[in-house]
């Protein structure tokens, strides 16, 4: 009992659930939003690998990490490209582009990290994202420890959250990515573009996949390692859906996964298999890929391509 | 002169000239690869009036009114409106010119509110009705607000709050409309509006027409039903083949001559029936009930019976649990309670397969989805259903010459063209499709066919042939259970009539006894037994 109360009394667990939250909600929100017009996302994994290269690229060469952190997200951004240009202009199946560009990825930052850095991998003196200590807030006992001093992305990724909930039900622009992601011929009938709107969405969820990618590498390691995304794109997606396509919803989904993570690294050496609580994220994964808990509906249209009439 | 200079000089010339001709379309023409769709087509449209678009299915309406709302470039001709002469690159130019649309299948999007649909597209276009609309930011109340301060002005009132998807179609073609005049249209035009309706809600549509009309907003309604382009228009443009034969004030013309202008010869409005001497009961429905599935309880205790050498016809607004029923009759579907009998079997709760041995026929509603698989060849479609008989296939070999042989048979039998067997299904025409489907069911010589929307899309020439096939089967003393929206073909072919509302049979009735009128009652729910009797 005293064992338990100790794991859940600390404010550490929570604080690296938070941390460990993040890339999974960024890439749940930028699939929200991929999502919501339409667009079927499942290659947020492979776009948060490159998005980690890249940055730690960009931050190595220039010696800085925010134009690293800068370059990730511009290249998630392009990689979507890549999903969107065959998703929406050739109409190919979305699920199975997207699995080609996973597997792409993965080899792609493999091979770069080999031919560009070598055997000893990315430079050591590559520079890492600040941490910000939040003035008044870390002060407060519990809370702050939870919640006062994290990386730059942990406060981007709450910006991000908050944003992309507000764009999506409060703006003009997500009441037509919404329409466009349920029913696009209604929209195209409004006058309203299919095509960029499409696009839009696709490029905003690559670019928020490529900053949680950066997030792994600049943020937590400030170095490369090859698939060291480790499958967190896919949590992403299962995020996504126990979240029912919503930022708000994708961030609780997030945490969850987080928290689990979490555990599992503040159990370790304690006598309880470590290997065993590992396990809760990714069984989480598949209770909502199997829309175990509450059928959630998807946007009407999500993954349907769209042949605009001529 | 400068050309803007000349055509403002044209423009207001013709606004001396009266309101005349609001809509003008001179010589459209549209080819797709290698159909021509549209080929020299005029239409005069005058300010507050009705003009009916008469045509059958495939005569070029949907391709005409696509190219006016700009979905489609035409290849040449030209719109006008107001005299000027319009280039619509896309629907955005299109309802910025005026132009407003009601779609056959509604272009609203369920999930969301009467506000959200109306407004959609719109909310960043700023001027005196919606002074302080933001470029940015959607604000749902004022959306609401400004929608409902519209439908009433109109005198369509309707919940802006409401979504979509928990409207019925009489109430979601309503917002169609009040979205179509939120954009200002000066020309509205309804593509079949009454397909989906009850006939009272028709009725309904057509007061909201006439009111229109009063306020000056012209209407274009298109229709491929005579007694209601003579009911609402004043004046009908019949089109046949891609072209626009004939315009003529209603007033002038016949049912008969619209029949002739529309298909190009002479119809026999009616099917002639023979007699055939009605058996013993073969189908037995009780208390049957079944579910959709979304697990809301569809068929709530339907009883009926179908007795040899006859058609029984099931008639109901679309979505009033026949299509559970039928499938529940078929096997598709797990029946909640009650029984269904074959010839004195209970079927019930046996598999499709069990059950087409035992001698039911189907023919569903959507032919491309459920009755034919369109890659495989003509040939491979008829052998589907009994593939594992002879002369398909022996001890579980294909029997290909044999097969062969026979499918070339059936294609003759029943005149399918073009008779070619290794044709893929998906290159015939709709008719042609469904008369495979039919070869194929009726070949069985089954005990009971059960025929879902069997001629929906088709054009005169081809349900004229379905409906011929049905009654050869009927005079053969098979019975059949015809399920069908389109009252006229209920009333030509059943001998008794059922009438589904909210999952119940509220009425079966004789042919003999029934009117348009009382089967839309019954088909609303508004029917009492003391109207039956007199």
């Amino acid at each position: 009992m005293n064992f338990w109360m100790q794991i859940f009394a600390n404010p550490e667990l929570y604080a690296a659930t938070l941390a460990m939250a993040t890339p999974i909600a960024l890439a749940a929100v930028g699939g929200t939003f991929s999502e919501r017009t339409g667009v079927v996302n499942i290659a947020m994994e492979g776009i948060m690998l490159v998005g980690a290269f890249f940055g730690v690229m960009v931050a190595a060469a220039t010696h800085s990490a925010w134009l690293g952190m800068f370059g990730g997200v511009i290249a998630g951004g392009l990689m979507a490209l890549a999903l969107a240009w065959p998703a929406i202009r050739l109409q190919s199946d979305q699920v199975i582009v997207g699995m080609a560009l996973n597997v792409f990825a993965g080899g792609l930052t493999a091979f770069l990290l080999n031919t560009v850095y070598g055997y000893n991998g990315t430079p050591t003196s590559t520079p890492s994202l600040p941490i910000v200590t939040l003035p008044w807030i870390s002060h407060i006992p519990f809370i702050g420890q939870v919640i006062g001093q994290h990386d730059v992305v942990v406060y981007l990724m709450f910006l991000f959250v908050i944003l992309g909930h507000f764009t999506l039900f409060h703006t003009n622009l997500g009441l037509r990515m919404r329409a466009v992601g349920e029913h696009p011929e209604a929209a195209e009938t409004v006058g309203i573009s299919v095509v960029k709107i499409r696009y839009l969405g696709v490029t905003i969820g690559g670019m928020l996949s490529g900053l949680a990618g950066v997030y792994l590498s600049l943020g937590m390691l400030s170095s490369f390692e090859v698939n060291m995304t480790n499958g967190r794109g896919f949590i992403a997606l299962a995020a996504m859906i126990f979240g029912k396509w919503t930022p708000f919803g994708a961030f609780g989904a997030a945490l969850l996964f987080g928290f689990a993570t979490a555990l599992s690294i503040a159990l370790q050496g304690s006598g309880v298999s470590a290997n065993l609580v590992g396990i809760l994220p990714y069984a989480l994964t598949i209770v909502a890929l199997t829309g175990l808990i509450g059928r959630s509906r998807p946007p009407a249209a999500d993954g349907l391509p769209y042949v605009a009439t001529k | 002169m400068t050309p803007t200079g000349r055509d403002h000089l044209i423009f207001r010339a013709r606004e001396e000239m009266s309101c005349l001709a609001l809509l003008e379309i001179r010589g459209l023409c549209k080819s797709f690869a290698h159909v021509v769709a549209n080929a020299d087509v005029y239409l005069d449209v005058e300010a507050g009036t009705t003009h009916a678009i008469l045509g059958e299915n495939g005569a070029g309406k949907s391709t005409l009114i696509k190219m006016i709302s700009g979905l489609y470039r035409p290849d040449s001709g030209e719109i006008a409106l107001d005299g000027a002469v319009q280039h619509f690159a896309s629907p955005r130019d299109a309802i910025l010119a005026g132009i407003g649309v009601v779609h056959q299948h509604f272009m609203l999007i369920p999930a969301m509110t009467v506000a959200e649909n109306i407004v959609l597209g719109t909310e960043r276009q700023r001027d005196a009705a919606t002074p302080r609309q933001s470029r940015l930011l959607f604000n749902r109340k004022r959306a609401a607000v400004s929608v409902q301060e519209l439908s009433e002005s109109l005198g369509l009132p309707i919940d802006p709050w409401a979504k979509v998807e928990t409207l019925s179609v009489g109430m979601q073609q309503r917002v169609e409309i009040v979205k179509a005049l939120y954009r200002r249209a000066r020309v509205l035009i309804l593509d079949e509006p009454t397909a989906v309706l009850t006939p009272q809600e028709t009725e309904e549509l057509f007061a909201v027409i006439r009111k229109l009309n009063q306020d000056g907003i012209p209407v274009i309604f298109i229709s491929h039903k005579l007694d209601e382009v003579r009911a609402v228009a004043s004046t009908v443009t019949v089109m046949r083949a891609g072209k626009t034969v004939r315009t003529a004030p209603v007033a002038d013309a016949t049912a008969a001559q619209l029949a002739n202008w529309m298909v190009g010869r002479d119809v026999i409005l009616q099917s002639r029936k023979e007699e055939v001497a009605v058996g013993d009961s073969v189908l037995e429905v009780k208390n049957l009930r079944a579910s959709d599935d979304r697990k809301t309880e569809k068929v709530r205790g339907v009883s009926f019976s179908v007795r040899r050498g006859e058609i029984f016809g099931v008639a109901g607004i679309d979505g009033n649990g026949q299509t559970e029923l039928v499938e529940a009759i078929v096997g598709l579907r797990k029946v909640n309670g009650g029984s269904v009998h074959l010839l004195d079997r209970d079927i019930g709760h046996m598999s499709v397969g069990e059950r087409i041995a035992r001698g039911i026929a189907y023919v569903p509603q959507d032919r491309q989805q459920d009755g034919l698989i369109l890659s495989f060849s003509i040939a491979e479609n008829l052998q589907l259903r009994e593939v594992s008989k002879a002369p398909f296939s022996r001890r579980g070999w294909l029997t290909r010459a044999a097969a062969r042989k026979r499918a070339q048979q059936l294609v003759e039998e029943f005149d399918v063209r073009p008779p070619v067997i290794d044709a893929s299904a998906g290159s015939l025409s709709g008719g042609n499709q469904q008369k495979v489907i039919l070869a194929r069911e009726m070949s069985r010589n089954p005990e009971l066919l059960v025929a879902v929307q069997p001629t929906r899309g088709l054009d005169v020439g081809a349900i004229e042939g379905i409906h011929r096939y049905l009654l050869q089967l009927r005079a053969e003393g098979r019975s059949i259970l015809l399920v069908s929206l389109e009252l006229d073909e209920i009333l030509s072919l059943a001998d008794r009539i059922g009438v589904m509302h909210a999952g119940e049979m509220v009425v079966v009735m004789d042919n003999q006894n029934v009117t348009r009128e009382s089967l839309g009652l019954a088909m609303t729910g508004k029917w009492s037994e003391k109207e039956a009797i007199s």
